[in-house]
């Protein structure tokens, strides 16, 4: 760990990939809260896996990867969106045919492109080292328009992920609303990509928020702490994996779940004693009113 | 010349006379002409016509798929008539929504969301005033209101989750209060709670009724016809009876089968 922070002071590589882990653990918290509560991680899922079509088409045409994958993230999440809105009875097995099919494109593009075979596995595993410092500002503008879309709608969002129903009477565009929280999980997807690779992004976008989740019930707090776990599993992992060399973005997940796993258990034993502990209690202020009913019928003397 | 001219401005008088007449108590808040709908070759209602007046408190019974819900969801124009038409507070009923107040037979969230009672209930203040950013210091007045209305103020602080089915209705209820409506629809609001808090629940909605129209979806008939004013009968169609109407033959009719009526006096 000294070793890591030694080499922190030394190489310009690992402050900028410490500070591209702190971004993207921004819109993990933030859209990942939304991704749990909602239940929409297959979702996601699929929008992630079929950037690698847009990914693929960018490099094939001589564009900015980055770019291909945020239009593809856009146009993938649109098309899932309005899947589920149109085809809700087949929601699964769509969604799993346009992950499969955008992966697919994005592999023959990658295919076709001359002179071009290496960096295929930081695209599905990432590489949080070799983040370009002018990616920074990419990043830290999308969690800047993250960011200021939810503090300007946080009831609309809230108001959508908690009741649809409810939300379209009280006249919330619920529709406009629930493509526009995919377009988020879209962008979302893309500041991941830099640090684990897609494959990977869905753990980065549901373990902090869940574990955050074991431990407080408002969806505000579970935004910051999922933030800062994300800060914490980043860089963590980046430490751990700097000494033995391992590639960063397995470390990080694997770090991620390693606690995720510890807080379920830990989460799951403190509900238990909790409940025991009600369970044990002498009889509650609100019940002594059934007991002056029974009471005089109760003891036969 | 003279009577003409004498005649015109009584004429007008009588019109807007008998205009203020129908539009206090006796226009109808909610109008169904005629309506049909059903989901793919399954007819769930057929030529229904309803009208409900203002201050009405208006029971709406039937066997369970008799499409007493699905009429809910069309007056909410959460579904689209299929023939006929709907008319809420005079006008579609997209654009009469906000007016409405509405509590779910079941709770359409789920019950882990991390979420206060406070929350919950604030979401009935969406649709009114700016629609950007945090909601204002009188809607959180407006929310400690309507808690308190329902008896459930002490509630507020308290997760979603952990409340008991009675206390939940009371919270849906306040949510449905705090925006301000007009007619309040609930579909089966005591299906799951048991029967001395179903007792308070519509002795809060008979309360409720001074300022309010109501129309309460209920498959107990006996139990309700003790509060409302009429009860509409549903399975298909729609049979319209007061009160006193309710008997054995009417059950019979409607759930082609013998029910047991059980006589009970409020």
């Amino acid at each position: 760990m000294s070793e890591f922070i030694t080499a922190l002071t030394d190489h310009a590589f690992l402050r900028t990939a410490l500070l591209a882990g702190l971004l993207a653990s921004i819109g993990c918290g933030v859209i990942g809260t939304y991704v749990v509560v909602k239940r929409i991680a297959f979702l996601a899922g699929g929008i992630a896996h079929s950037v690698l079509g847009g990914m693929g088409a960018a490099l094939y045409f001589g564009f900015d990867p980055l770019l291909g994958a945020l239009i593809a993230a856009l146009v993938s999440a649109l098309i899932i969106g309005g899947v589920r809105l149109a085809w809700s009875a087949q929601e699964d097995t769509l969604v799993g045919a346009l992950w499969a099919i955008g992966m697919a494109v994005g592999i023959l593009f990658i295919a076709k492109t001359p002179g071009y075979s290496t960096d295929l596995m930081s695209y599905l595993f990432g590489n949080i080292l070799l983040v370009p410092q002018r990616d920074l500002w990419l990043m830290a503008g999308l969690d800047l328009a993250l960011v200021l879309t939810v503090a300007l709608f946080y009831r609309q969002f809230l108001a959508v992920s908690f009741d649809e129903e409810f939300a379209r009477l009280r006249g919330v565009p619920v529709t406009f609303f629930y493509l526009l929280l995919l377009c988020l999980v879209a962008v979302t997807v893309v500041l991941l990509i830099q640090v684990v690779g897609l494959i990977l992004v869905i753990a980065l976008l549901t373990l902090p928020a869940a574990v955050a989740g074991h431990y407080v019930h408002s969806l505000g707090g579970m935004m910051v702490i999922a933030t800062l776990l994300g800060i914490g599993f980043t860089s963590g992992g980046l430490a751990l994996s700097y000494t033995p060399d391992l590639p960063a973005g397995p470390t990080i997940i694997l770090l991620a779940g390693a606690v995720y796993v510890a807080s379920a258990v830990l989460s799951g034993l403190l509900t238990r004693r909790r409940a025991r502990r009600l369970a044990q209690r002498p009889v509650p202020a609100a019940m002594p009113a059934v007991g002056g009913i029974l009471g005089p019928a109760g003891p036969n003397p | 010349m003279s009577p003409t001219l004498h005649q015109a401005p009584s004429q007008s008088l009588s019109q807007s006379l008998s205009q203020a007449g129908s539009g206090s108590l006796s226009q109808p808040v909610i109008a169904v002409e005629n309506l049909g709908f059903s989901y793919g070759d399954n007819p769930v209602l057929v030529g229904v016509d309803l009208v409900i007046a203002a201050g009405e408190f208006l029971g709406l019974v039937g066997p369970n798929a008799g499409g007493k819900s699905t009429l809910l969801k069309l007056i909410l124009g959460l579904l689209a008539p299929q023939t006929g038409r709907i008319r809420v507070l005079g006008r579609p009923p997209r654009e009469a929504r906000r007016q409405l107040g509405y509590v779910p037979q079941y709770p359409t969230f789920p019950r882990d969301f991390p979420i206060s009672v406070e929350q919950v209930v604030l979401m009935g203040r969406l649709g009114l005033g700016s629609q950007l950013g945090w909601y204002r210091p009188a809607d959180r007045v407006a929310v400690r209101a309507a808690l308190a209305e329902v008896e459930a103020l002490d509630l507020a602080p308290r997760r979603i989750g952990t409340l008991s089915g009675g206390q939940l209705q009371r919270v849906l209820l306040a949510r449905a209060l705090v925006g301000e409506p007009r007619i309040l629809i609930l579909d089966e609001p005591t299906a799951n709670i048991d029967q001395r808090v179903e007792g308070d629940i519509f002795e809060l909605l008979a309360r409720l009724n001074a300022r309010l129209t109501i129309l309460v979806v209920s498959h107990d008939i006996a139990f309700i016809s003790g509060y409302v004013k009429r009860v509409a009968c549903l399975n298909r169609t729609l049979i319209c009876h007061r009160t006193e109407a309710v008997d054995g033959d009417l059950l019979h009719r409607l759930y082609h089968a013998d029910v047991r009526a059980v006589a009970h006096g409020h």
